[in-house]
């Protein structure tokens, strides 16, 4: 009997449960989804060091999807809690012809686990397909082969996702016979009769207040992004993030009172159709929407800055790799040991062997350690030279203080590196970026890492400056740093390097490290990969004959870099779509949810619009705007919030993401947020105009 | 004289074929312009159905319905809500107004949604206002004022587009014995010196007294028919009484 009247109870409130239907099963698929992501087809086909990526990024899923599960636990019983209370009445009737709370509990229990396993499986059986989608993606960023497809389905992800909500819908159940021991039957019966106060507040308040928030919003903003040099350490950057909030929650408090003012004194529109119902609508509601509105506008906000500054941080990242990485290997190696050196900050004795080992090129070196020089091609090695003479702190001269009090951080003890142009234009010219020519009494500095090239340009505007360099003095060519780099990176990471004019009087005891770069003499990856091994392998012959010797050699290879940077992108990446698509779930559902509540309170409302007259096209013309400003002032302001946020997120990444990434990111964001906070808000109107209708 | 409403032989079922109930039972009355007709009946007796089909909420079954001389049996849709939009008023007993809105607002909203140019909207409402005596709480909410006053302010709603026929349903039911007065006086005003045609259905004796005519209903028929004529107000009341006593009013029914 119970079953029957749950089961016939979930069939008549259907279109109140689609909006939490759809909560769940999409909940259900992507944390089915990232958890899966460990068989999926394409993870079967990365090489081991992706592997290993691959298998940190798993752990890490592992930790966030705690935190998952407790966000959607929080809406389930929130979301569930809703459904109960538009039930109230129901219950009452229940318990006026004697059914017990336990009785009513126990609908309520078989209904959870009704929807819950319904839900769980759709959501799995959905996911599986998804996850299709999933695999070619993590092929696409792990660069891996698809090429033959297979369908893939995780048995340990299917059961952690159902062991993960069994937990949740557990949780629901025991909230859920909480809140039904206290019913008492009169609250039942009469819960439909609501008295709604109309609250008012002082319209010269709401102004005052909200002209005042958005001053401290705008302070906020300038201050994360003008003035951010000012902030100089982590906790600098609490205030900003606090008025932000402050500022957000004031604006939602007074946003209505202050529009209304304004709207008010535009007669024309004020008084034109609904808009005057819509907007009274609107300001009697937000005033009990403050909290939700700002707690769905920060989610919000926090989706589309992850989202996009992530997704630009892997473009950029992936961009830079290629442009940084144009050769398959660097070597370097110490010139001129001493009997004792700082070896990564660490007192160092060295031998004999090091000390004439370094006065060799490493080509020699190589041939020394038993390497077959012919899986090298393009050689070209360099000197790279260095003085105490000449330190960050000599090339500030007498900007110096200046610098030391805006950037007290910065190790001026650094020694310059110094290289001849011809040796830095055959190095340039392989790389395929800018040579340079210089005349006999110019200099030219490279540098292209951002927060570096700032501070050497203040000390490069001035035409006067001048540098010693080996005894002899030099004058700038150019006015401001020049792009280029010797060493292979992930991403643009030279702090300087100083060209100087070939006949430079550099002495051989100004040597500070001799530097080979080469391609691997090979065709195909395959190839490529196997002379790799030589030199990153700790098996290969050469790697053990150098250490036999007691040498040391220091190495970037192409693909080292690659692996370990796309690695760590794609970590962020995945991460980051992850908690912002739950985030979004949840924003978008607790508003969806909210305006449904609404309108159904707020029936007898439309009932007296089509009373005096208004047809249903202006009815749905009125609700459409209603729900539609309610979807848009807390995306609004989220996307406002963000194009702060994450201009403030490239900064203080500077040099890892650039901008030039950020658009394409975010237009990607917009499409993603459009399609799930989209859907909400047509479910949402089609719900409430559902429940609106009249039904005579 | 002309014809404001003409009601030719309606009927209206409920039910299904093994149950059907006659709700109203060919009635055929007319009202004329700047007529004030009150409609009694107890409960169950078919005048609320009758104001529903009069005000185009509910269908007949059989017969026609002229507003004007349009056939409103026939009306559909968009026409249908131009109609009630554009031809009539409505007084509730619940007052229906919107408690999101103020007075003027509510007012305004009636003449808003028939894209009325906002300077007309602003003299109309604050000229009815002034008739009805609701002008110093233009700018109060329903939940600010008292029960008659906010039937006032529905009033002025139903009577600001200038509608040719004014429905009251109950109008006085919500409301005590001095409001309800205060009220009816206004509909008086309203009928006598901006000449309203008003069709209001009650089953209160006071409250009809204040009618020039009067139709009875019982079991979905017309019963009886009164016109005030030259009666004084109170003895237009005694008459109403009696007949109501032949009826077998709402107390005889009772036992």
């Amino acid at each position: 009997m119970l079953f029957k009247l749950s089961f016939n109870n979930m069939k008549k409130s259907i279109k109140d449960y689609t909006i939490y239907f759809l909560t769940l099963v999409l909940g259900v698929a992507i944390f089915y989804m990232f958890n899966s992501i460990d068989s999926q087809q394409a993870m079967l086909q990365v090489s081991q060091s992706q592997r290993e990526i691959i298998k940190l990024m798993i752990t890490m899923i592992g930790f966030v999807s705690v935190f998952v599960a407790v966000i959607l636990g929080l809406l389930i019983v929130y979301a569930n809690n809703f459904l109960i209370n538009r039930r109230k009445k129901e219950f009452g009737i229940y318990m006026s012809l004697g059914m017990g709370r336990r009785q009513i509990s126990k609908i309520i229990i078989m209904e959870t686990i009704f929807v819950g396993i319904i839900s769980l499986a759709v959501g799995i059986i959905f996911s599986i397909f998804a996850s299709q989608f999933m695999s070619i993606l993590v092929a696409k960023m792990f660069e891996a082969d698809m090429s033959e497809f297979k369908f893939v389905f995780s048995k340990d992800a299917c059961i952690k996702t159902c062991i993960y909500f069994t937990v949740m819908y557990i949780a629901v159940m025991l909230f859920n016979t909480f809140t039904v021991s206290r019913y008492k039957l009169i609250n039942l019966l009469n819960a439909t009769k609501k008295n709604e106060k109309v609250k008012i507040k002082n319209p010269f308040i709401c102004i005052l207040i909200f002209l005042s928030a958005i001053s401290i919003l705008g302070y906020a903003y300038w201050k994360v992004t003008a003035d951010i040099n000012s902030l100089n350490t982590a906790n600098k950057i609490l205030p900003p993030i606090f008025m932000g909030i402050v500022s957000t929650i004031l604006i939602f408090w007074s946003l209505s009172g202050f529009i209304i003012q304004i709207i008010q004194k535009m007669k024309n529109t004020y008084l034109k159709g609904t808009n005057m119902f819509v907007l009274r609508q609107i300001n009697n509601k937000i005033n009990t929407m403050v909290a939700s509105m700002s707690v769905i506008c920060l989610m919000l906000f926090m989706t589309i800055s992850i989202l996009s500054s992530s997704l630009a941080l892997r473009n950029t990242m992936q961009r830079e790799l290629i442009e940084m990485t144009p050769v398959d290997l660097n070597l370097y190696k110490k010139a001129n040991l001493p009997e004792n050196y700082k070896k990564y900050g660490i007192e160092t004795k060295t031998t004999k062997e090091q000390r004439e080992d370094s006065k060799i090129p490493i080509i020699e070196t190589l041939k020394n350690n038993g390497l077959d020089i012919n899986v090298l091609k393009d050689m070209i090695e360099i000197t790279i030279y260095a003085s105490n003479d000449l330190t960050w702190k000599d090339f500030f001269g007498d900007k110096l203080e200046q610098l030391k009090a805006k950037f007290p951080n910065l190790a001026y003890d650094t020694t310059e590196q110094i290289v001849k142009i011809s040796d830095y234009n055959k190095i340039a010219k392989l790389y395929g970026i800018n040579e340079y020519n210089l005349n006999d009494n110019e200099y030219i500095m490279l540098c292209d890492f951002t927060n570096m090239k700032e501070v050497r340009n203040e000390v490069l505007a001035d035409k006067n400056n001048t540098l010693t360099i080996a005894g002899k003095q030099y004058k700038t060519k150019y006015n401001e740093c020049k792009d280029g780099f010797i060493a292979m990176s992930t991403n643009h990471t030279n702090t300087g390097i100083i060209l100087v004019p070939d006949n430079c009087m550099l002495t051989d005891n100004m040597k500070e490290m001799t530097f080979l770069v080469a391609n691997y003499n090979a065709n195909t990856k395959e190839e490529k990969e196997k002379i790799e091994m030589i030199f990153s392998s700790s098996d290969s012959g050469f790697i053990q004959n150098l250490s036999n010797n007691g040498l040391d050699i220091d190495g970037l290879t192409k693909i080292s870099i690659m692996e370990a940077s796309i690695g760590v992108a794609t970590i962020i990446t995945f991460i980051a779509i992850y908690l912002g698509i739950i985030f979004l779930i949840a924003s978008s559902a607790i508003l969806a949810l909210k305006q449904l509540t609404d309108s159904s309170d707020n029936k007898q409302r439309y009932t007296i619009l089509r009373k005096i007259g208004c047809d249903e096209k202006m009815i749905n013309k009125a609700l459409f705007r209603q729900i539609g400003i309610f979807f848009g002032l807390p995306l609004v302001l989220a996307i406002i919030h963000s194009i702060y946020g994450i201009q403030f997120a490239i900064k203080t990444m500077a040099g890892i993401a650039s901008e030039e990434d950020l658009l394409p990111s975010a237009i990607n964001t917009v499409i993603i947020i459009g399609v799930i906070y989209g859907a909400y808000f047509l479910a949402t109107y089609f719900g409430s105009k559902n429940i609106i209708k009249d039904e005579e | 004289m002309e014809k404001v409403l003409e009601v030719k032989n309606i009927e209206k079922y409920y039910g299904n074929k093994s149950n059907l109930t006659k709700a109203i039972d060919n009635i055929n009355f007319t009202v004329e312009k700047g007529e004030f007709v009150g409609i009694m009946g107890a409960s169950g007796s078919g005048k609320s159905t009758l104001l529903n089909v009069i005000s185009t909420i509910d269908r007949v079954t059989a017969g026609h319905i002229n507003v004007n001389g349009e056939d409103i049996t026939k009306l559909k849709g968009n026409k249908l809500n131009k109609f009630r939009r554009e031809e009539l008023g409505f007084i509730f007993q619940d007052f229906n107004l919107l408690d999101t809105l103020t007075a003027y607002e509510n007012i305004a909203l009636a003449l808003t949604i028939q894209k009325v140019n906002v300077r007309e909207i602003d003299k109309r409402v604050n000229t009815i206002a002034e008739k009805l005596g609701i002008k110093d709480i233009l700018k109060k909410y329903p939940y600010q004022v008292s029960g008659g006053q906010k039937q006032r302010i529905a009033s002025a709603r139903a009577i600001i587009t200038n509608p040719k026929l004014v429905l009251a349903d109950e109008p006085t039911g919500a409301l005590d014995s001095k409001s309800a007065r205060q009220l009816l006086e206004n509909f008086e005003f309203l009928n006598q010196k901006m000449n309203a045609t008003i069709l209001m259905v009650t089953h209160d004796a006071f409250t009809a007294s204040y009618a020039n005519r009067i139709l009875f209903i019982k079991d979905g028929k017309i019963f009886n028919e009164i016109i005030k004529g030259n009666d004084t107000r109170k003895q237009f009341f005694e008459k109403i009484i009696e007949v109501q006593t032949l009826l077998g009013g709402d107390l005889n029914d009772v036992i």
